[in-house]
């Protein structure tokens, strides 16, 4: 979420933050390099790992874990997650972060005034209400 | 020289980093916790057990691959590279010192914070993939923690950001250098960092995605051998990402107060993995101290105390630095 947000602000913080970075293309590069050779070391240790440990594989082996007896009924447990709220207040929430940054950033700068300051009390005093209400609700409750 | 080779070695040097991490980590821990404990530790393996991490390396290589019949083959196999993989990249943006940072784009601290955020995803993939009762409780766990912690986290790294004018990792210790360590103004903010930190790497008191004693070892009580292994890497891998993170927002990152960059030289690398691993062993101290909360509990505190206090935190914080400009304009 908040990985998607940051690309999608790219552009605004390019002009806001001080230029201290290297080139863009530069450091795709390297990114690029990293996630590639993070897969290959992975493969490379998975094979040693591999290569080096026995196999004897026997039925009991291949059992889904269940503190030592033959598993009862179904693998896959229905679960109540209980916090279905909480996941739709961490979106909203989650974006919220996602504008305060940029204002973070040009809020460092000296020539920003209260208005400035005013704008994002207001915004960020709506989402608060938002969660009072919410807490108020009950929605903050495991149920 | 050409820029493929200078990310193939910087890629090579992190990972060497990240390894030998890995193995103090684990020494580390056994040590701390023993001792926390009342116990040794390790002690058999060389001089005070110092042989154990090479001893634990070569058991997880040399261990079986098991897979559960009933897993959902390719998710499984897929979950421990969604794990491992981001973890190793956002080591890519710590400031080692000065010079020594293996990606510096003017974002860095908001890719290290998404690049951290999807190690949780491949956590519920691993659980959900294993298909055992364990597994998917400390799946589902391990969703429910990561839209606990992440907004405190997220915005208890904000004030920083406000005092530094600038999201790139290298400003913000450069200027905490001219001015002072930013714990001083932000301490409601570091001690939010701090216990995010603890949920985020899913440790003790926030251990819910593992908890031992309920669900055996969680997301990963279907995992054998170095698939294992990746996994835990890459826990140790946070907690040290999580600690460099902390000491290069609020600690001055690798700078020492009243002593210049130029006067550091090459101990500024000595200086900042001395303050990370000094917040390891904080870590690693509440891990042994306190015990594990309840997950109602786990969420209440994210939800209903570290959240509104970030933002009602940095709200004052914000107009304390108004009126402090303000005061220094009028003089």
């Amino acid at each position: 979420m908040v990985f998607t947000c940051s690309i999608m602000l790219n552009f605004n913080y390019r002009t806001l933050s001080r230029k201290v970075g290297r080139g863009v293309l530069e450091q795709q590069i390297i990114l690029a390099v990293f996630l590639v050779f993070g897969i290959v070391f992975m493969l490379f240790a998975l094979s040693l790992s591999w290569l080096l440990s026995p196999s004897k594989p026997t039925e009991g082996k291949g059992l889904t874990f269940e503190c030592g007896m033959e598993p009862l009924g179904l693998p896959w447990i229905r679960y109540r997650s209980g916090f279905f709220v909480y996941a739709i207040l961490y979106v909203i929430f989650d974006i919220e972060t996602a504008f305060l940054y940029p204002w973070a950033v040009a809020f460092g700068k000296a020539a920003t005034g209260w208005f400035f300051f005013v704008e994002m009390l207001i915004f960020v005093a709506i989402l608060l209400a938002g969660l009072l209400y919410a807490w108020k609700e009950k929605a903050l409750a495991w149920h | 020289m050409n820029v493929w080779l200078v990310a193939l070695l910087r890629a090579l040097l992190i990972l060497l980093v990240m390894l030998l991490n890995g193995a103090m980590a684990i020494y580390m821990l056994r040590k701390v916790l023993g001792h926390a404990h009342l116990r040794l530790g390790p002690t058999e393996l060389g001089p005070a057990g110092l042989a154990q991490l090479i001893a634990d390396i070569v058991k997880l290589l040399v261990k079986e691959d098991r897979h559960p019949n009933r897993s959902d083959r390719w998710l499984y196999i897929v979950a421990p590279f969604i794990v491992f993989v981001p973890s190793f990249m956002s080591f890519a943006f710590i400031p080692f010192s000065d010079k020594l940072v293996a990606a510096n784009p003017d974002l860095s601290l908001l890719m290290m914070l998404a690049f951290l955020s999807i190690p949780p995803l491949g956590i519920f993939a691993a659980g959900w993939a294993s298909r055992s009762k364990y597994a998917t409780i400390g799946a589902v766990r391990a969703v429910g923690g990561m839209i606990t912690y992440e907004i405190p986290l997220l915005l208890a790294a904000l004030p920083p950001v406000m005092l530094a004018g600038s999201v790139n990792l290298q400003a913000i210790v450069h200027a905490q250098s001219t001015s002072i360590w930013y714990v001083i103004p932000c301490l409601p903010s570091f001690i939010v960092f701090l216990i995010c930190a603890q949920m985020e790497m899913g440790q003790a008191p926030f251990d819910m995605i593992e908890a031992d004693q309920e669900l055996v070892a969680g997301f990963a009580t279907e995992y054998s051998a170095m698939r294992f292994g990746f996994m835990y890497l890459a826990e140790f891998a946070e907690n040290f990402v999580m600690a460099a993170l902390a000491v290069t927002l609020f600690l001055g990152g690798w700078t020492l107060p009243g002593i210049s960059a130029t006067a550091l030289g090459p101990f500024a690398v000595l200086v900042f993995v001395a303050k990370c691993y000094i917040l390891i062993f904080l870590f690693m101290m509440v891990r042994g101290t306190y015990s594990r909360y309840r997950v109602d509990h786990y969420m209440n505190v994210g939800w209903k105390r570290l959240l509104p206090l970030s933002v009602v935190w940095i709200m004052v914080f914000a107009a304390a630095l108004k009126v402090i400009a303000m005061l220094r304009g009028g003089a």
